[in-house]
């Protein structure tokens, strides 16, 4: 992990997404796929922690070489404050954090499952995987087309891929977990790797353990510091030896997890839910009696 | 310009330090942690067993301010002992560990098992734990409990102790007081703050925990009066101060206040040299104002002009309605 203070080269927006690209030679020397950037956030605002985007290009070489590409979409203060920034500014960027994505020895035929934003690390994955000779497939999710994330460098890069919109606005309507098992039978896929909202990590762990097939996933959780220090982003893992689980942080320990491992039930499952109305069995109480 | 400070005979080479929590495991930073007039470390909470932490997500971004429940998550002591704070100690930086426990044994086991540890200088008792002899309510509900906890360490460990307090309400310098008398060498004065978020969108509470501990600048306020309570009623007992500390002049109040030494936090979760930074802005401040060590200004908060009532005073009246 190095820390730059990294110029914007620019910033622009594709459909729903922005895209920064920054000047941060260091960090781009030793960028993979899998692997996030923290970005602090400005001085003297009530959002102090710093933002955390995984890496959507790193270059090494060429006209492009010591510049990092990082993509989001605007939620809140930070990434709002974030799409303002015009080139020439300057950002505190740390990176690159975390375990990258594994590539395979033997087995060839990769099929990536993004879903959103997750098709910004995906897309860097692909291009890995090709200059080492393997075949890739893609299967791209988003709720609409404005959130299909740069469908023609997605085409660019693969032997084949299939978008999945929830409206139908753009390739098959659906999601790609219905999506997955035609895929699979398709591309002959021998490895998936996935990146996305927790759900669609979940129904890609799912699917592989039924089908024995290995697999590897990017996780988010909401991170307090990002580089390991605080222990809030954790992710209940089981051990290998299988002698228990451990909390690990999903900054430093992941984001890259094998999903067969991760203890989902209690990693998603954790979170009490507040209801709108009373839950069966709790008494209404009226202001006066009838 | 002495960067010393000296807390009743515990010397330490900085008056700013790493607070509790906010370190890792010492190996995360590597190069990125600048250690420059930074005057030591507080490290994560140890219990005697390994502790796997609160559920997911333990987070949330709140205005000014970081909700959080980690729940204790640690290796154990014994783990601990063996490798982190190794590690913490090979980088020749004193380091005060925190400890907790569910019982009075606990505290003890956990105190013991630090005996002759290398580079600790100090031990911080974490007291906003369930009690788990009592009702499970933390600690600090209850003051006696405190000094009773206070008092089991400082009698079983073999360097100073420091009770760790929340910005009470009403009982907080009884609760300091009954620490000190118990055996505790210092106060490190606030804990981070319960607290609450909600995601609307989802109808759900922000943590998995429901509740947590709220830090950074939003509680600095509440740092300030607490420290200045306590400090007015008991000067001769050193405080480190801890809350919402962003730079060296936010470092500045707290000493103002009563603190005699500084705990960087939050902002160590920002900014890997975080302590640094508060630690170069201190000296820039101190200096500014033609002074030489943080002592100079330690508790040096003017009175308020005559004629201003407290909060409270008079009942809520005027001055009018006072006569």
């Amino acid at each position: 992990m190095k820390r730059a203070r990294a110029e914007i080269l620019s910033n622009r927006s594709y459909g729903a997404y922005h895209s920064v690209t920054i000047v941060a030679p260091e960090i781009a020397e030793s960028a993979r796929p899998g692997q996030f950037l923290s970005v602090a956030m400005p001085d003297g605002r009530e959002f102090l922690l710093r933002r955390h985007f995984s890496i959507h290009q790193s270059s090494r070489r060429g006209g492009w070489a010591g510049t990092l590409e990082f993509t989001f979409e605007q939620h809140g203060h930070g990434t709002a404050w974030l799409a303002n920034q015009r080139a020439h500014s300057f950002l505190d960027v740390l990176g690159p954090i975390g375990n990258p994505f594994a590539y395979p020895r033997r087995l060839t035929n990769c099929l990536l499952v993004a879903e959103g934003h997750g098709a910004g690390s995906l897309y860097f994955l692909a291009q890995e995987l090709r200059a080492r000779g393997k075949r890739v497939d893609l299967l791209v999710g988003a709720q609409d087309l404005e959130h299909v994330f740069k469908p023609i460098e997605g085409k660019r890069l693969s032997q084949t891929v299939a978008f999945m919109t929830a409206d139908g606005s753009m390739g098959e309507r659906g999601s790609v977990l219905d999506a997955l098992p035609g895929i699979v039978e398709q591309t002959g896929a021998q490895v998936l790797y996935a990146a996305g909202p927790k759900d669609t990590l979940r129904g890609v762990a799912e699917f592989c353990a039924g089908r024995g097939l290995p697999a590897q996933i990017a996780v988010e959780e909401r991170m307090g510091c990002g580089y390991g220090l605080c222990y809030t982003c954790t992710v209940p893992v089981a051990r290998k030896d299988g002698s228990g689980y451990d909390s690990l942080r999903a900054c430093v320990d992941g984001p890259v997890f094998n999903p067969a491992r991760v203890l989902w039930d209690q990693w998603l499952g954790a979170r009490p839910q507040m209801l709108p109305t009373p839950p069966e069995g709790f008494p209404v109480v009226r202001a006066w009696p009838d | 310009m002495s960067p010393q400070v000296d807390l009743n005979g515990l010397v330490l080479p900085g008056a700013v330090l790493v607070a509790s929590g906010c370190f890792g495991s010492g190996r995360e930073l590597g190069p990125l942690f600048d250690r420059s007039g930074v005057g030591g470390v507080v490290s994560r909470t140890v219990t005697a067993a390994p502790r796997k932490g609160a559920p997911s997500p333990r987070a949330a971004e709140t205005p000014s301010g970081l909700l959080s429940m980690v729940g204790l998550q640690n290796p154990g002591v014994d783990a601990f002992v063996a490798d982190d704070l190794l590690h913490m100690a090979s980088m020749s930086l004193p380091v005060i560990v925190s400890v907790a426990g569910g019982s009075l044994e606990e505290y003890v086991r956990v105190t013991a098992a630090l005996d002759g540890a290398p580079g600790v200088v100090a031990l911080e008792v974490y007291l906003a734990g369930p009690d788990e002899e009592l009702d499970g309510q933390p600690f600090t509900a209850r003051p006696e409990r405190c000094a009773e906890v206070t008092g089991a360490v400082a009698r079983r460990a073999q360097v100073p102790v420091f009770a760790k307090l929340p910005a009470l309400q009403v009982g907080l310098v009884e609760a300091a007081g009954a620490c000190v008398r118990a055996g505790a060498h210092g106060l490190t004065m606030i804990d981070g703050v319960p607290g609450m978020a909600v995601n609307a969108d989802e109808l759900a509470p922000a943590l998995g925990s429901v509740q947590g501990y709220l830090s950074g600048p939003a509680v600095r306020p509440l740092a300030l009066r607490a420290i200045h309570q306590v400090a007015n009623a008991m000067p001769e007992v050193p405080i480190m101060g801890v809350g919402g500390v962003w730079t060296g002049s936010d470092a500045a109040e707290l000493l103002l206040a009563g603190a005699w030494a500084i705990q960087v936090g939050t902002a160590m979760l920002v900014d890997p040299a975080g302590a640094a930074r508060v630690a170069s802005g201190l000296v820039g401040y101190l200096r500014g104002k033609g002074l030489t060590s943080p002592a100079d200004i330690r508790g040096r908060l003017r009175a308020p002009a005559a004629g201003i009532p407290p909060p409270g005073a008079a009942g809520g009246a005027g001055p009018e309605g006072a006569r």
